[in-house]
């Protein structure tokens, strides 16, 4: 259009190099690079393999293996390419690829991994920090249990109880380890108070960081079945100890009040006979049973196929009537003998410049049922419940949707209308067409070729207008009946996000699954269009 | 409608550039056939463009600042709801800003030297697993990060664990992850524009001795220096307006972005909030608006030249 696109795709044909020629390109190569690029990128290779190092070692005393390795074998990788010679088109490509490989392919494969977990409220850490807060939730102060004397020591940050049992030892420990005995504390009275590398707490210290001093739970021995020592006032500290004990051998989890016995059943809790289940419980692979509720659970089925079909309509309906209103102004503005068709187009454009987000939220006002100024003011006190209503609310996000996208329409097919040669035009008219003729038989064919792939990408980006839906209807109105957090103008990219990210319950499990959904839908959608239009040809 | 008739596109009016100046006396139905109802149509549709933008602008300086008292337009004026703005500490507004600028602008300028680094190399050099790499791109589109949000999250979160700075709340985490985009489109629409420039400008500097990264950073990169502007305004317009990653990541208040911040402010109590959100809007969309305005040519050229191949 604009700028030109008559190109031949190869550039530069492919020529056989003797191994003469290679070698002068090589010592070529070699004579140009100045010392600063040699040193800049001996620099920047010294800041990434710091930067490289100190992860390992953090890695490392961590015991985090699996990310070790990885960043291990980037940073190899990365050496690799920029000390050896040759590899030259890695050079350029390794920057952009190490992010593309962690945060698009990576988290595609990840994702499609939390779909067969049960990841989510309730279920998102290990099992055995499960066991630990469980015990802790359940605890309770042990009635006449001795008291225990306490000094709240802080070292790096990090609170320590120093403690002494009523037979006179001195001990330490915090919430990450249990008590050990120490000899070397001070004592005044028969209550120890400083240890030496630790700071004590003074009462304005104990205070200001009394939440965290009160939250605090400090295991008496390894078993945490022994119970924990907390509390109340950061100068003594109690017994407290568990109704729920774990046995480590059975794997189970027993109520030493009730009795009842909870044991691991794979489900990522703790089930008791009759199917309570213990929460906070821990994430498992459970392998298809998301895509399985997605497909057979008729609360969220129903909601689900009537989400994608909105998806679809919505995206079509978009573009069709954005493309129809901006191709209708670009040939009703594309007349020479008009004037001030400058005024009229740069009025026109302003909502594409306007930010959409900050548009869809200004609508919203605007159609408010109670107080928005479409009832209010256009419509004389009316009560339409243009966002509430879900037919309505539909038909709200298209108009809204065409108030943001017809000036890229219409920039776009004013562009395209004025790239076909005018002797075009004047041929048909000397042979008689009308301008109807003239426009439907050749400016339309050659525009809609020309058009065709931002149609397709206009198609794309609608499918997933977050944006849009969740600023100006946030979905709604609710679908009661559905057993997950979906409204009747969700389209599928807002219910993920909903499921996923809003209310108290969140399922990550299942929004992965989604998600997955989505891309096997969407992949499909591009591989017969890609066929169609044979995109892929022109690669070269 | 129909267009017009061949007769009157023959006669014109004065402006027609090729017809003969003669005096010939006004007739409106002839001029309204003509242009007339183009005017029309116009002056509805700039009322249809340009009325939501005045009455965001009239609530912005309405001193009343609720949703009902916006209605009547330009019905009082103060700068309260601006004054506001600035001085509630539950709505860093100036924080918000400062935020979407440095996160947009970084990401913009690390994606546009991603994206002309992989270009550059598909463009001008020819190896093993080149077609490959290009079809790849495509495909790897086809997901966009947005569905992966609930990986990212959780990626981050345990990355947070043991590099806090690439955890949660933390915005060079964020602006890693739009990067993980840079790669995609836009190397296809730089990589379009680099196959417009001969490579004999290459070769030719290549005889007088410059190696491949002189010849990038110093002839090609000035070369394609309008693409490399579409791209940057292109990704400083998709990081600013991103609600979804930005939302998920970004937690404490004052370290959001005007996108995340602005609608969870306006969410919370959107009647009573409108005055103070529309204030924010106007803000917001001024230096957005000038800077599109301003390229928009480039923009249009870029995304129609890169489209059609």
């Amino acid at each position: 259009m604009q700028t030109s696109t008559e190109k031949s795709p190869e550039t530069t044909p492919q020529v056989a190099e003797s191994k003469r020629q290679k070698r002068a390109a090589r010592i070529a190569d070699h004579a140009s690079g100045s010392i600063t690029a040699l040193l800049i990128k001996i620099g920047m290779l010294a800041v990434v393999d710091a930067i490289a190092v100190y992860g390992l070692f953090v890695l490392f005393l961590r015991q985090d293996w699996v990310i070790f390795a990885v960043v291990l074998l980037v940073t190899i990788a990365i050496n690799v390419i920029y000390f050896k010679r040759g590899l030259l088109p890695l050079k350029y490509l390794a920057p952009g690829l190490v992010f593309l490989l962690i945060f698009q392919i990576f988290v595609v494969g990840y994702t499609a991994y939390i779909s067969f977990t049960n990841y989510g409220t309730g279920h998102n850490s290990t099992k055995e920090d499960a066991v630990s807060s469980l015990i802790q939730s359940a605890q309770y102060r042990v009635p006449d249990s001795p008291t225990y004397g306490l000094t709240v020591v802080e070292q790096l940050g990090a609170f320590s109880f120093l403690v002494t049992d009523p037979d006179g030892d001195v001990l330490i420990g915090n919430t990450e380890t249990p008590l050990t005995e120490v000899s070397d504390a001070e004592m005044s009275g028969d209550k120890a108070v400083s240890l030496p590398g630790y700071t004590s707490l003074n009462f304005t210290d104990i205070v200001t960081n009394q939440d965290a001093i009160a939250a605090m739970t400090v295991q008496i021995s390894d078993d945490p079945n022994d119970g924990a020592l907390r509390t109340p006032d950061g100068s003594s500290a109690y017994l407290y100890l568990s109704t729920l004990a774990y046995d480590e051998a059975a794997d189970t989890m027993t109520n030493t009040e009730t009795g009842v016995v909870y044991s691991d059943t794979g489900n990522g809790a703790f089930t008791s006979e009759d199917g309570e289940e213990l929460l906070p419980g821990w994430s498992v692979v459970i392998g298809a049973e998301n895509y399985l509720t997605a497909f057979t659970d008729q609360s969220i089925r129903g909601p689900l196929i009537a989400v994608t079909t909105w998806t679809f309509l919505f995206a079509i309906l978009s573009v069709a009537t954005t493309f129809m209103l901006g191709l209708f102004l670009a040939v009703v503005f594309n007349d020479m003998r008009m004037r001030g068709r400058k005024f009229y187009r740069v009025l026109m454009i302003l909502p594409y410049a306007f930010p959409g987000f900050l548009g869809a939220l200004v609508w919203a006002g605007m159609l408010n049922k109670d107080f928005g100024f479409v009832n209010l003011a256009l419509l004389g006190g009316a009560e339409i419940p243009w966002l509430t209503n879900e037919w309505l609310a539909k038909f709200s996000i298209l108009f809204v949707n065409l108030w943001l996208g017809f000036p890229y329409m219409f920039l776009v097919c004013t562009g395209a209308l004025q790239s076909i040669p005018d002797e075009l035009q004047e041929a048909a008219k000397m042979d008689g067409a009308s301008p109807w003729q003239v426009f439907r038989r050749i400016k339309f064919p050659l525009l809609l070729v020309s058009v065709a792939p931002l149609l397709i990408s206009s198609f794309a980006f609608n499918f997933n207008n977050f944006n849009l839906i969740y600023m100006l209807t946030n979905g709604g109105p609710r679908d009661a009946s559905a057993s997950i957090n979906v409204g009747g103008s969700d389209i599928l990219i807002s219910m993920v996000y909903k499921v996923a990210f809003v209310g108290a319950n969140r399922d990550y499990g299942l929004a992965s699954a989604f998600s997955i959904i989505i891309f096997v839908i969407v992949a499909i959608i591009a591989i017969v269009s890609f066929r169609q239009t044979k995109a892929l040809e022109d690669l070269n | 409608m129909s267009l017009t008739t061949p007769t009157v596109a023959a006669t014109g009016t004065p402006t027609e550039p090729r017809s003969i100046p003669t005096k010939r006396p006004f007739k409106f139905s002839r001029w309204f056939a003509a242009t007339g109802w183009r005017h029309l149509v116009g002056i509805v549709m700039v009322v249809f463009s340009v009325f939501p933008l005045l009455y965001v602008l009239s609530a912005s300086f309405n001193p009343n600042g609720t949703l009902l008292q916006s209605n009547g337009l330009f019905s009082a004026f103060g700068l309260d709801n601006y004054v506001d703005l600035f001085n509630t500490p539950e709505q860093p507004y100036a924080a918000w800003f400062v935020n979407t600028l440095v996160i947009g602008l970084t990401t913009a300028i690390g994606t546009v030297f991603l994206g002309a680094l992989a270009a550059y190399c598909f463009s001008r050099m020819r190896f093993v697993g080149r077609r490959f790499g290009l079809m790849s791109l495509l495909i790897v589109q086809i997901f966009p990060q947005l569905l992966a949000v609930v990986a990212i999250f959780l990626l981050l979160t345990t990355l947070g664990d043991i590099f806090p700075i690439l955890g949660l709340d933390n915005q060079i985490a964020l602006i890693l992850v739009y990067l993980g985009g840079a790669l995609g489109v836009n190397t296809y629409l730089m990589y379009g524009f680099f196959n417009t420039v001969p490579s004999s400008l290459d070769e030719a500097a290549k005889l007088d001795g410059a190696g491949h990264a002189r010849i990038f950073f110093t002839i090609i990169l000035r070369l394609v220096a309008p693409i490399l502007a579409v791209v940057g305004l292109l990704s400083f317009i998709a990081t600013t307006s991103d609600f979804v990653i930005a939302s998920v990541v970004l937690v404490s208040p004052e370290r959001q972005t005007l996108a995340v911040g602005l609608y969870q402010f306006v969410s919370q109590e959107f009647s009573s909030n409108w005055g103070v959100f529309a204030a924010g809007a106007v803000l917001a969309a001024i230096p957005v608006m000038a800077l599109f305005l301003y390229l928009q040519k480039y923009i249009v050229s870029g995304l129609t030249a890169g489209a059609v191949k």
